[in-house]
């Protein structure tokens, strides 16, 4: 966000939202800080005249790529869920999400 | 066998060894260990090593070997960075949000390393979700530099580097978004190499920026990173980025190699002001010989390379946002003890306490960069941005053969040095990043010392895409030119 002095400030305490982090003010205001002088610095693009340039959106050129469809063995359930942290009966248990 | 030996032997030599029988897979593999018993105290690049598994699969190896199988890999231990999924081992990216999860089944380069023969013995440490360039990020270990204690390996894959250049392992896999690869490897005085794009699958290779990760080897000789490459490359159903072109035997390609004639281009942008004068002198250096040798040098324009810093930071750490999404604490990895109450608490407070201060840094920056009302003034214009880069090196590759460049501005710095300034480090990656936007292959070779220090000091080679056999090539040429 780009404040009335024409510099640049993020408003981390919403993208902290965004990116679900549960962060106190003092780890926000570090990342304030850091996090605005990389916006800074990143302002140079806005030098470039990109008019017509088509987007680069990997490192090569990838087209649909396509396969037979056959079935082949995956993992099985237990593989699966062998890693889940908090599990009962082959399931993955969360806090209540339904009121 | 002596775990002193680990130290000068290549991947050639010690399979050629085994061929003519002087030892056994399972006794290499036992040195291996004796050496990280001896040395790692002081280094620590390993995280984990699996001693019981990777000797199990040194005697599959031999009674392969038995059975009449000689290849260049088989029975040879190769240290792998903590992100390669191995199955049944851990596979943490060095951080606590993966503690306790257990690879259920193998990335596509680990297979085909064990088709090859070769056993994954160890798993090497990084910078957390290789973000980072010093391996300070790592959140269980700080790794050592060989070459002097008081400094960092370099990054992501210092661990891989570290294990090479202080001779407890023959070779290392590691990946390369920005650097992670060829710096470590200049840092630490060993040979990286970055596939182009679309070389080597990256499935079951956890992702960073999918647009930009790679695959590649850190080793001792450039011949040893092109048979290692010549295993892991190649189509992959499982990973549709791969192209379906064919693999070279690389080592093969090796014979002959000659500097007579090869074109090489040297960017006037990457000899700039900021540049350390020895790491400056010592490429310009490695650059003369060449000449001397018969190569036809000429000077270069890649003009938009003081963007690449910019879009870098932005294409890679917008992509990480979305890949590391998936780290919330339910389906695998660890939970916070404390979650809360509700799902919403158990995700915020599980990915707050489970990532380290860099990781969270850049999945700030990418979720703001792809925000409501900013993707356009920063992502989308990357985007294109980045596109001007790959162009330079287009028009660069239809006058040269090669390109020819620093690695990193500076040697291997004093740990505690960058850690707490992000900005700096991330300005480190100008020479290496460029690459990556491109998809263009890249490897760092060492070229020389420091005089006051003794560090060692890269020299980086870049080819264009799909382009490794004259980038392999060229390395090897300039490495017995300069007597390495």
């Amino acid at each position: 966000m780009d404040n009335e002095n024409g510099t640049v400030h993020m408003d981390v305490e919403r993208i902290c939202e965004l990116a679900h982090f549960d962060m106190t003010s003092e780890e926000m205001s570090e990342y304030q800080d850091q996090l605005d002088r990389i916006l800074e610095y990143v302002e140079m693009l806005r030098q470039l005249d990109l008019d017509g340039i088509e987007p680069t959106m990997y490192g090569q050129p990838v087209a649909n790529n396509f396969r037979e469809d056959i079935v082949v063995p995956g993992l099985t359930h237990d593989e699966v869920i062998r890693n889940a942290p908090d599990q009962a009966n082959g399931e993955i248990k969360v806090p209540k999400v339904v009121e | 066998m002596r775990s002193d030996e680990i130290s000068g032997m290549t991947v050639a030599a010690a399979a050629d060894a085994m061929r003519a029988g002087k030892f056994s897979s399972e006794e290499l593999v036992r040195a291996v260990f004796d050496a990280i018993d001896e040395r790692d105290g002081l280094i620590g690049a390993y995280l984990t090593v699996d001693r019981d598994g990777a000797l199990k699969e040194a005697k599959t190896a031999d009674a392969r070997r038995r059975a009449g199988e000689s290849g260049d890999l088989l029975g040879i231990p190769v240290a792998m960075k903590d992100i390669f999924n191995v199955k049944n081992q851990p596979c943490t990216c060095a951080s606590k949000i993966l503690k306790g999860y257990i690879a259920p089944y193998d990335a596509t380069v680990t297979a085909k390393l064990r088709t090859a023969g070769a056993v994954p013995a160890g798993r090497v440490n990084m910078d957390e979700f290789a973000m980072g360039t010093s391996t300070e990020h790592s959140a269980f270990k700080i790794t050592h530099n060989p070459a002097a204690l008081d400094r960092v390996p370099g990054g992501s894959s210092g661990g891989s580097a570290a294990a090479v250049a202080g001779g407890m392992a023959l070779a290392s896999l590691g990946t390369d978004t920005g650097g992670s690869i060829r710096q470590p490897a200049s840092f630490c005085g060993c040979v990286g190499l970055k596939p182009s794009y679309g070389r080597v699958s990256r499935y079951g290779v956890t992702a960073f920026a999918s647009s930009l990760d790679q695959v590649g080897p850190i080793t001792k000789t450039v011949e040893d990173a092109a048979i290692i490459l010549g295993a892991i490359a190649g189509a992959d159903s499982r990973d549709q980025t791969v192209l379906d072109k064919p693999v070279p035997n690389y080592r093969a390609e090796l014979r002959g190699a000659s500097l007579k004639g090869l074109r090489i281009g040297v960017p006037d942008e990457y000899f700039v002001d900021g540049t350390d004068p020895e790491v400056m002198s010592l490429v310009r250096g490695a650059i003369d010989k060449c000449e001397n040798a018969g190569a036809q040098v000429s000077r270069i324009s890649l003009p938009h390379t003081r963007y690449a810093i910019a879009v870098y930071y932005i294409c890679a750490t917008a992509e990480a946002s979305a890949n590391l999404a998936r780290f919330d604490g339910i389906r695998y990895g660890a939970r916070c003890a404390d979650a809360g109450s509700s799902l919403q608490s158990l995700y915020d407070r599980t990915r707050t306490e489970g990532f380290g201060k860099e990781v969270k840094r850049r999945i700030i920056l990418g979720t703001y960069v792809l925000s409501s009302g900013y993707y356009d003034a920063y992502y989308s214009r990357a985007l294109k941005a980045r596109t001007l880069i790959r162009r330079d090196f287009e028009k660069a590759f239809s006058e040269c053969d090669v390109i020819m460049a620093p690695v990193a501005p500076t040697p291997a710095y004093k740990l505690n040095s960058t850690v707490n300034d992000p900005l700096k480090s991330y300005l480190g990656d100008v020479f290496t990043v460029p690459a990556n936007l491109a998809g263009i292959c890249g490897i760092s070779i060492p070229c020389g010392r420091t005089a006051a220090d003794g560090l060692p000091v890269g020299l980086q080679i870049l080819g264009p895409a799909f382009g490794e056999t004259v980038l392999l090539r060229a390395a090897k040429a300039c490495e017995t030119e300069f007597g390495l």
